[in-house]
């Protein structure tokens, strides 16, 4: 692995990989001393065109848990907002010695960009890229799911294992998802069968080749698929505005439609959890009793997100540099 | 060094069988007395095996502790210590899969921690887990086991119970093959004489 | 006196060979009288195995200047033109300022005439600086030195239907036409690429079809109501093929262009997020290729324009969203319409030199161009030798700019030599510096 970019590029191998990695590093976690030396002289830069503050405080805990050095670069509100910038932002980093980049863009495809411009040698990290792909958010939600779902629920090991066979509801403005795109990719990728939940307006055109079933009814999913998770998405308040598109009319019609509430949260199976992968609109896409559920996993998600993190980062960064050498091994 | 992709042994050429199933036994069973002998009984000893070999390599050992001292719990006193986000070689080898690092129950503080491997050759595995054990408690010792003992160290570090001192040029490749990870026992020496 | 060029055994468009004399502007002789009236002093170009076509006519080129020199001149542009086989261009209207008004469009003109690569015909606005509020003074254009037959908010829709309407009225005055950039902007807000399946993998806000094909469906009809030509640019989608074959069945006055790229690449090639294949309107289907390829063999579609948009390195070295659209394509149409239809077998060099120079030398009412090969015609002229193959080299071509999309493709044709009235401006498929200069 040289770069993630994208759920796409990870087949059932890597992915599983990612999550049993994700595993001892979680299990490290659970310690009274939490920093491994493994990236010691390693340097990260987070490297953030967009606010989030969430996502950039996890990269750079995960960094930091294995002593590499962090850079936090945030390029929102400074000069560096389009074009030639990135490249010399680039340029920049690459000059300063950075190992990694983790790169949060509001433009699809900036991590693409900057992985194959060849700007930097570093590894490229995509934490989020306009509506296209979160991958690190959709191995957080597998290893989530794997481990309440898989096995007896959490306590026996579940390393190696894949999600075959689960069911996965995903609600809410898929459309602008890149938390869908991803998962959605994913969770095929690891077996699960995905349905997508959402209003007609908030499904790209094209979703036809994804790998994913598509319902506008969140009450025949519940109660036909009998999902054994739902993933609900944020929806933006300012969609339903005829500025931001008029994607629906009302939040109140949305919710009444799709936000997940007690009621909807009751006919739900016994051992179906809930996840959401922040920061949430409570009372819009998810009522208070549903988020504050014993069956919504969205804390614990926060932290598996770390221990995620740093398996992505070990696996990108601990390894020989995939610069070609012609070191020849003694046999 | 033992390398985790067993291929045939005797596949090989210039392969040389050094010990055989019986040979592995008994330097077990001796290193068993030994840890006992040396330590005043079993009572606050914790065998952590490095992964792969040194593993089941524990668990042998400790089922003889237990066998000689019918008091112990197996169980109880043998672990997993994996080195490998410890390990100081990490950026010149393709990424390496991280093992499990399994405490038995009462954890290490205040015990007598038996580090045990396959091979020991140039001491940075162990530099490395005596790093991991410091991360993980303060034992009131650390010692060292390894069934074989091939020589070329690099760092001060030496075993306080050794299964096979095994001369060894630095061509040549040591490697412990277990019934639990190769489907039979043995040690043998590859390579060097080309 | 000019240089007088003996052409051997060339093929006019692709038929029986034969010699071809150029002389005094014109085509003096062909056949046997070529060679007797040849004289001594003409130059001999082995013609064996080329095809003989008339100069080629883009109906649709950015020359970039004045506003944007770094990306491409009037005279970097024309000699990339020449280069690739033309002789008249249609300079668009969306340089900075505006070419809106008859002082612009004169200027544009003149560095045309004084560069000498080829005959350099600018489009006028529609409206004034493009914003599509009120009409600029076409009249005005159209009577000044450029003479401005086409008009069009290219790069922009006239998306006002009262507004195209009038332009659409107004311009029969003066015989001119409103070419128009279809394109909903409501429907493409913030759009990047495409609407479809690989819009929805790749994030990248989706580009409808519909909304080409509904200002279309629009334009046809209002064309119809007020009895003007239209005409319609880049056309993208196999729905707009539909609509433009059921418009001219209706005998709408109608005509309509597709670029070289959109005769061959997909949206496909967005999935590396590289911005050379970013362009308006964007890259469609394959289905959407085969029925442009189907619409311009037969007939539907009645011109290739080249949309040529050069653009400077910073303007697509950078992430998608914040790149330029735009591809270079006058050094490579005629290998791509080669590749695409004539190697196909849809189309002969007969069919090319119509959609490449008379059709649209017709449609923008450009004279002397486009014009058959014979005796006393214009020798406006392009030398072809279709067996020849290349790797295109955008740093090789004579346009400013790189945004090739073709970059790295093996491509069969080259352009051996131009003629704008009898003048090589390209021998041996290098443009004739020194002539040009030497000419004004």
């Amino acid at each position: 692995m040289r770069h993630l970019l994208s759920a796409a590029d990870l087949d059932v191998r890597d992915a599983v990989r990612i999550l049993d990695t994700a595993g001892q590093m979680a299990a490290t976690q659970a310690r009274e001393i939490k920093k491994l030396p493994t990236l010691r002289g390693r340097t990260v830069v987070n490297l953030f065109f967009e606010d989030s503050t969430r996502t950039r405080i996890s990269f750079e805990t995960a960094a930091k848990r294995l002593s590499a050095d962090v850079i936090n670069f945030s390029a929102k509100g400074s000069s560096v907002s389009k074009g030639e910038s990135l490249k010399d932002t680039a340029l920049t980093l690459q000059a300063m010695g950075a190992d990694a980049v983790v790169i949060r863009h509001q433009s699809s495809g900036a991590p693409h960009t900057l992985a194959h411009a060849g700007w930097t040698n570093g590894a490229v990290v995509n934490a989020g890229d306009g509506t296209h792909q979160h991958p690190t958010q959709a191995l957080l939600d597998a290893y989530t799911l794997r481990r309440h779902l898989v096995g007896d629920g959490g306590r026996s090991d579940v390393s190696g294992q894949d999600l075959a066979g689960l069911r996965v509801a995903i609600v809410g403005d898929v459309l602008h998802s890149r938390v869908a795109r991803s998962n959605v990719q994913l969770l095929h990728t690891l077996g699960a069968h995905v349905t997508l939940v959402a209003p007609p307006t908030l499904v790209p055109v094209g979703v036809e080749a994804w790998p994913a079933r598509v319902s506008y009814h969140l009450d025949e999913v519940i109660a036909d698929d009998k999902p054994d998770a739902v993933m609900m998405l944020r929806v933006q308040r300012e969609r339903m505005s005829s500025a931001g598109g008029g994607f629906f009319p009302s939040p109140l019609e949305y919710t009444r439609g799709f936000g997940l509430d007690a009621r909807r949260l009751d006919a739900l199976p016994d051992h179906a959890i809930v996840l959401h992968p922040g920061p949430m609109n409570r009372g819009l896409e998810i009522s208070a009793d549903a988020a504050d559920s014993p069956r919504a996993v969205i804390v614990e998600q926060v932290a598996n997100g770390v221990a995620v993190r740093m398996a992505v980062l070990y696996l990108l960064l601990a390894g020989e540099s995939p610069a070609p050498t012609t070191t020849k091994v003694d046999a | 060094m033992s390398t985790g992709t067993p291929a045939p042994a005797d596949s090989l050429e210039h392969v040389n069988v050094v010990l055989g199933a019986p040979e592995i036994g008994r330097a077990l069973t001796r290193i068993a007395h030994e840890v006992l002998e040396r330590n005043k009984g079993g009572d606050d000893v914790v065998l952590l095996g490095i992964p792969t070999r040194g593993l089941p390599l524990a668990r042998r050992l400790a089922a003889r502790l237990a066998e000689v001292e019918p008091g112990l719990d197996p169980a109880a006193l043998a672990g997993s210590l994996d080195v490998t986000m410890y390990r100081d070689d990490l950026a010149h080898q393709p990424t390496r899969t991280i093992g499990a690092t399994d405490l038995p129950g009462g954890g290490i503080d205040g015990k007598v921690v038996v580090l045990v491997d396959d091979v020991l050759y140039s001491g940075r595995t162990i530099r490395a887990a005596l790093d991991a054990i410091s991360d993980l408690g303060r034992p009131r010792a650390v010692q060292l086991a390894a069934l074989v003992d091939r020589g070329h160290r690099e760092l001060p570090i030496r075993a306080d119970y050794v299964g096979k001192n095994l001369p060894t040029s630095t061509t040549e490749r040591v490697r412990v093959l277990l019934t639990e990870t190769d489907g039979r026992d043995a040690v043998v020496i590859e390579g060097g004489t080309r | 006196m000019t240089t007088r060029y003996l052409l051997t055994d060339v093929a006019p468009l692709g038929g029986t060979p034969v010699d071809v004399l150029l002389a005094d502007g014109v085509i003096a002789a062909t056949g046997p009288d070529a060679r007797a009236q040849a004289g001594d002093d003409a130059t001999v170009i082995d013609g064996a195995g080329l095809v003989l076509l008339p100069g080629l006519v883009d109906l649709h080129t950015h020359l970039r200047e004045p506003g944007r020199e770094d990306a491409e001149t009037v005279r970097t542009g024309t000699r990339a033109a020449a280069a690739g086989g033309f002789t008249a261009v249609h300079a668009m209207a969306n340089t900075t300022p505006t070419q809106d008004t008859a002082g612009v469009v004169e200027q544009v003109w003149r560095l045309g005439r004084d560069a000498g690569w080829v005959d350099v015909r600018p489009v006028g606005a529609v409206t004034v600086g493009l914003e599509g509020e009120r009409l600029a003074e076409l009249g005005a254009m159209a009577q000044s030195e450029a003479a401005v037959r086409v008009f069009s908010d290219d790069g922009k829709c006239v998306h006002d239907p009262v507004l195209m309407r009038r332009a659409l009225e107004y311009v029969k005055a003066f015989d001119g036409v409103v070419a128009q950039h279809a394109q909903e902007p409501r429907l493409t807000e913030g759009a990047q690429m495409h609407e479809g399946v690989v819009s929805a993998e790749l994030g990248l806000t989706g580009w409808p079809a519909v909304a080409e094909e509904a200002v279309i469906a629009r334009d046809v009809l209002l064309a119809e109501h007020v009895g003007s030509r239209l005409h319609v640019c880049h056309l993208s989608t196999a729905g707009s093929v539909e609509i433009i074959r059921w418009a001219k069945s209706r005998g709408i006055d109608v005509t309509a262009e597709v670029t070289p790229h959109h005769l061959v690449l997909t949206d496909d090639l967005a999935r590396g997020y590289d911005p050379l294949f970013k362009v308006n309107p964007p890259l469609r289907t394959a289905a959407d290729v085969e029925a442009v390829r189907a619409g311009l063999a037969d007939g539907t579609i009645d011109i290739v324009a080249t949309d040529h948009a050069p653009h400077t390195r910073e303007d697509k070295d950078c992430e998608w969203a914040a790149a330029a659209f735009g591809m270079t394509g006058l050094e490579t149409a005629l290998s791509v319409v080669q590749e695409t239809m004539v190697d196909t077998g849809r189309m002969t060099w007969a069919d090319v030199a119509r959609v490449l120079s008379s059709a649209p030398a017709r449609i923008g009412r450009v004279d002397d161009h486009g014009r058959p090969v014979a005796v006393g015609e214009p020798a406006n002229l392009v030398l072809v030798d279709p067996a020849a193959r290349r790797v295109v080299d955008p740093r090789e071509q004579a346009t400013k700019s790189v945004n090739s999309p073709f970059r790295g493709r093996e491509l069969p044709g080259r352009v051996v030599a131009t003629f704008l009235r009898g003048r090589a401006t390209v021998l041996d498929g290098v443009p004739c510096d020194d002539d040009a200069a030497v000419s004004r």
